[in-house]
């Protein structure tokens, strides 16, 4: 066993093919480009993670003692800015999705290497200005960047985090792009659309999400900086603008924004399932079909943002109601997931465990999408710590427990080497129990009253308590997060070595090699099987149990 | 790809057109029309559109059934974005 891994460790493959700095930085392989992503993405999530302890330290005592009024609505913005832009959306589809869309559907590389190449640049760019914004002063609008307060009002950094967010907008629909094609163009004989990996679907969806969205943010974004710069009367209703056209304008791109972070981790979640049940998936077509199914009722929803805000009733109405019908296609995607598992054999290995929690705290964050789609209960809890519980749910217990454990999952591919099973299931369970003391008061706090995004509640002292109890799963999800960077990187100089395919698991990445080659198959494969075809793989021993 | 063959100087004469018509827009907001400004303006700013959709973008000519796709998908957002945007705007009590 031990010669066959050593064997497996020395040939050359995407990792020691080249060695130094410009191999990396000039690099054209999907392969490199996703770890650049990984570091990259990894630091923005620190940076982000930051503010919220922050935020969280703040909220600790009701008095208004740790910060100031005005560095805290920095920090929120910061926290909002820099998570949604610089990690939600990219974190899935730029890492794990640039690294494993080719491979799965048996390509050497993604159809536009370079564009591929030059979409992590615009993120760095758009990350230096980000940067650059925070450390000289901030923004303290909300990520939201509600006008006329950002473009009549407030004297912080709004054109350059608007910049950073329009450069950043660009790498996005070079990678929507970049997929599109390759998955088109690029797939291996006998790859039909019905064979594709569920996660190949959650892509393709995405990525249509980033291409037909992101250019309305970000005309959004030049809109809000003319009239800030120029004075041209779009949103200020001093200047004969509407402020509602702005918020239209934004979350016509923000709402479905939300899909391409959750749409991804989906994805994951159809892939781990299968295999960790040894089971085909439950009803194919329609978790593919649901993907796009997302996709374009997605761009129907978007004015339940506004319900309060002083738009047309009747319009709140229809939005309501498209809003009900979007809980149908994520509805078919966990029926089916949990019928799949039905008579599975199934083990707990840790990406099972993150998936377990995917589904957990997806339904919750789900479900209590619903309590806001509907008129009454939104005018109830709108702007209240009901909300943030909410999309922390989704964006938070979905998007990053699919994403952790992706990165399990595959991390034996992407390195080469196995992480420590036990220190992995343990972070998973600090992260489910972490993330659910954090957020789960935060729904009661937000149903009696507690208004978000207000610095000192000195006034309504009996909301300590709740808030204590956040704040104290905020620094044990710290843990459970920072667990796993730490055993990744000594699992990539002290683990085992991995196998080919470490989980008997269906798909064309895991009959590469691990770590693979440059242009990571030797031969073009041809596909003779139908996707999670796991009635054929004989051997039902997952090596992460034993 | 014989779309692709069009002389350069059929592409400047597309351009100058564009150039043209942004002059025509520019000159329009001198003029009082009453209500005819937004109309022209935006007629104006479709037909820019459609030069630089239909021949910079190589539509016209184009025989992927894809494209033609891509293009109707994308006239298709933005109708949901104008439509149901104005959804609220026609119906919102402005008094």
């Amino acid at each position: 066993m031990s010669t066959t891994a050593i064997a497996v460790a020395e040939h050359e493959n995407y990792l020691n093919k080249e060695y130094g700095i410009k191999s990396w930085l000039l690099t054209t392989d999907h392969k490199r480009i996703a770890l650049l992503y990984l570091m990259s993405i990894t630091f923005f999530f620190f940076i982000g993670g930051f503010f919220a302890l922050l935020i969280r330290l703040e909220l600790l005592t009701p008095a208004g003692d740790l910060v100031q009024a005005d560095t805290y609505n920095k920090l929120f913005t910061m926290h909002g800015m820099v998570m949604v832009f610089f990690f939600l959306i990219p974190v899935v589809p730029a890492t794990l999705g640039n690294f494993l869309v080719p491979m799965m559907i048996g390509a050497k590389d993604l159809a536009f290497p370079r564009i591929n190449l030059l979409s992590w640049y615009l993120y760095i760019i758009g990350g230096v200005l980000i940067m650059h914004c925070m450390l000289t002063g901030g923004v303290d609008t909300g990520w939201t960047f509600y006008t006329p307060y950002s473009t009549a009002f407030t004297n912080t950094k709004i054109i350059e985090a608007g910049l950073a967010a329009f450069v950043a907008g660009f790498s996005s629909i070079f990678t929507g792009l970049n997929f599109i094609v390759t998955v088109h163009r690029m797939r291996a004989p006998g790859m039909t659309w019905s064979r594709l990996p569920l996660f190949i679907w959650a892509h393709y969806a995405t990525s249509i999400i980033m291409i037909l969205g992101t250019p309305v943010v970000a005309i959004t974004i030049v809109l809000v900086a003319a009239e800030r710069l120029f004075h041209l009367g779009i949103f200020d209703p001093k200047l004969g603008g509407d402020p509602l056209l702005f918020q239209h304008l934004f979350w016509f791109y923000s709402h479905p924004a939300v899909y391409i972070m959750i749409l991804p981790s989906m994805g994951i979640i159809s892939e781990i399932i299968t295999c960790f049940s040894r089971k085909r998936i439950f009803g194919y077509k329609f978790v593919a079909l649901s993907s796009i199914g997302i996709a374009v009722l997605g761009f129907l929803v978007w004015a339940h943002h506004m319900f309060v805000a002083g738009m047309s009733v009747y319009a709140a109405l229809i939005f309501s109601f498209l809003t009900y019908l979007v809980g149908v296609p994520s509805a078919i995607k966990v029926f089916n997931w949990t019928a799949t598992m039905y008579k599975g054999s199934i083990s707990f290995s840790t990406p099972m465990l993150y998936a377990f929690g995917f589904l957990g705290l997806f339904t919750i964050g789900g479900l209590t999408g619903l309590f806001l789609a509907c008129l009454g209960i939104d005018v109830h809890v709108t702007d209240t710590y009901f909300v943030v519980a909410h999309f922390h749910y989704i964006m938070v217990g979905g998007v990053l427990m699919g994403y952790l454990g992706g990165m399990h999952f595959w991390w034996p591919k992407i390195s080469g080497r196995m992480y420590p099973e036990g220190w992995g299931r343990l972070a998973a369970l600090i992260v489910f129990i972490g993330f659910n003391l954090t957020f789960f008061p935060q729904f009661i706090l937000g149903y009696l009253g507690m208004p978000r995004r207000y610095w000192d509640y000195s006034h309504m002292p009996e909301f300590q308590i709740l808030n204590v109890l956040s704040t104290a799963g905020s620094t044990i999800l710290g843990v459970g997060y920072l667990l796993p960077m730490v055993y990744f990187l000594w699992s990539m100089r002290y683990g085992k070595l991995a196998p080919d395919n470490p989980w008997n698991a269906a798909g064309l990445e895991w009959k590469t090699s691990s770590p693979p080659t440059t242009y990571n198959f030797d031969e073009t494969p041809v596909v003779d099987f139908e996707a999670y075809d796991y009635e054929h793989i004989k051997d039902t021993e997952v090596p992460g149990e034993s | 790809m014989s779309e692709h063959e069009t002389s350069v100087g059929f592409y400047i004469l597309i351009f100058v057109i564009l150039l043209v018509l942004t002059a025509t827009t520019v000159g329009a907001a001198f003029i009082n029309l009453g209500p005819l400004n937004p109309i022209l303006v935006l007629a104006i700013a479709t037909t820019k559109a459609l030069l630089v959709v239909l021949f910079f973008m190589h539509v016209k000519g184009a025989s992927e059934k894809m494209t033609k796709l891509v293009i109707l998908a994308g006239l298709f957002w933005l109708l949901l974005l104008l439509g149901l945007t104005l959804a609220d705007y026609g119906t919102r009590l402005w008094s």
